[in-house]
């Protein structure tokens, strides 16, 4: 068990379509600068989904050691950019911090398809001698956690986990529990980066992506026009630490809550699990409906699965009862990264007391009662987030964040990390 | 001489298999540990089959594999050129 028990978040590091660096991408969430356009990785002329959230002058070759950059995949590559920024952030060397009492806990969803597909190719043109080596450790899910563990020496109990969206809020989850365990400090978050034709292609098969053209109107949750989401690459890193290694006051937020559930299966008469991971969620972080001042939903922009979120938000805390954003809407879904960025988003919220907007929506679906922060940022001073995520499949995740300065409506305690368990 | 230099291994390890920023690579790598220059084994193994593919050369039987510097390696290829009637 850590000292306090409390998991303060002390570190960001995003890399995302709204841009590089932490700083780029909440300018970008304030303004409502969309991070979508036409695929330019590759030519998706002859795919029916050709926008996606692409991240923005990222150059591996000069952003990253010259060793890491062959044998890793894109996802790798962002992950890596984001842990140092990260790391950076929270002021920490990790060369002063005792190797075995830092862990490394991220998200994947799809591994390494990039390199993977450039290896397969090799393979069906030239033959078996052609595939190179490192296809053996850069595809696999844990790719990412291994090479952050590597280079930074961090050899705690490391770890990954694969529940598609939702598995950013589920390895944030895992840190917590690590970290309450016997880690001082835990590397977290997730990316993405599946924007190959072989990822794409994949993807296509859910279908659930938009084959909507106009960039501005083919992400819409909760609307009307809901036609499906588009996809994006990158994510966001999170540093963990205990309450007890940190300054009082320090850090963007506690991580006061968190619960996961799995659907039941197709046709099954139980209720689907998202209201009651939501509700459990908020039990563990000791809160009532009414102290929660805004949530980051899922926003799938698929019709029925809309209403379904919007039905188990709106029985939690009262039609329109809560505000709720979609950030998301200004990058696409990002797999393995997007609820880590979520709760990145989430976490600068809590920080700057601005509720960001959702982009795009502008009518909302029938049976679809929410509060939906729209147009402009509102400046609630927001001191409870819940980020909501799931991930395909039947994966359903909640995230409870708590601001770290000030008191709660109930004026229990003078900091965030105090008041918690 | 011609066959198989340090210059052509030097080559194929900044192109294919990568070097850090730490690693001078120009300096006199010959007598060096591939581990000191941040290879592991799975980075000989990478580098054995990229020069195998480029010099047409079978390396992937376990001398190439167990080269512990880049002089060793640059050695073992070239035995096996002039085996292959280079």
């Amino acid at each position: 068990m850590g000292p306090s028990g409390t998991a303060v978040v002390t570190g960001i590091g995003v890399i995302a379509p709204t841009g590089m660096g932490t700083d780029a991408h909440w300018q970008a969430v304030l303004a409502g600068k969309p991070g979508i356009g036409r695929i330019s990785r590759f030519d998706p002329s002859g795919y029916p989904v050709r926008l996606a959230g692409e991240v923005p002058g990222f150059v591996a070759r000069e952003a990253l050691p010259g060793r890491l950059v062959p044998q890793t995949d894109r996802w790798t590559h962002l992950a890596l950019w984001a842990a140092r920024a990260a790391l950076d952030d929270a002021g920490v060397d990790p060369a002063a911090l005792p190797e075995y009492a830092m862990a490394v806990v991220t998200s994947s969803s799809s591994g390494g398809t990039e390199f993977g597909q450039h290896e397969m190719e090799r393979l069906y043109r030239k033959g078996p001698s052609w595939v190179g080596a490192y296809q053996s450790i850069a595809w696999f899910y844990a790719a990412t956690t291994g090479q952050i563990s590597i280079r930074h020496g961090m050899r705690g109990p490391c770890g990954v986990l694969a529940t598609e969206q939702a598995g950013g809020l589920d390895a944030i989850g895992q840190a917590r529990r690590v970290l309450r365990d016997e880690a001082e400090l835990v590397v977290t978050g997730g990316t993405d980066a599946s924007l190959c034709p072989y990822g794409l292609t994949a993807q296509l098969a859910t279908g659930r992506l938009s084959t909507v053209e106009d960039a501005a109107r083919a992400y819409l949750p909760f609307d009307v026009d809901a036609s499906g989401y588009v996809p994006g690459e990158g994510g966001a890193i999170l540093v963990l630490r205990d309450a007890a290694a940190v300054p009082p006051g320090a850090g963007y937020g506690v991580v006061a809550g968190y619960a996961a559930g799995f659907d039941p299966p197709p046709g099954s008469d139980r209720p689907r699990v998202l209201r009651r991971t939501l509700e459990r969620a908020l039990a563990d972080a000791g809160c009532a409906p009414s102290d929660v001042d805004v949530v980051f939903a899922d926003g799938l922009a698929v019709p029925a699965e809309d209403l379904a979120e919007a039905r188990a938000i709106s029985e939690v805390f009262g039609p329109g009862g809560v505000p709720v954003t979609v950030p998301k809407t200004l990058t696409g879904r990002l797999y393995g990264g997007g609820s880590a960025l979520d709760a990145a988003t989430a976490l600068l919220a809590l920080r700057e007391g601005v509720v960001p907007p959702t982009a795009g929506t502008s009518r909302l679906a029938p049976g679809c009662d929410l509060d939906l922060v729209t147009g402009a940022p509102r400046r609630s001073a927001p001191r409870t987030a819940v980020v909501l995520a799931r991930g395909h499949g039947g994966f359903a995740s909640a995230l409870v964040l708590r601001a770290v300065r000030g008191r709660d409506a109930d004026g229990r305690g003078t900091t965030g990390v105090t008041e918690e368990r | 001489m011609s066959g198989f230099t340090l210059d052509d291994l030097r080559t194929v390890m900044r192109e294919c298999v990568g070097v850090d920023e730490s690693v001078d690579l120009a300096g006199d790598i010959g007598d060096v540990a591939f581990a000191e220059l941040g290879y592991d084994s799975l980075a000989v193994l990478e580098l054995a089959s990229q020069v195998q593919r480029t010099w047409g050369v079978p390396l992937t039987d376990t001398p190439a594999l167990e080269a512990r510097t880049p002089g060793a390696f640059v050695a073992y290829v070239n035995d096996n050129l002039t085996e292959a009637g280079r």
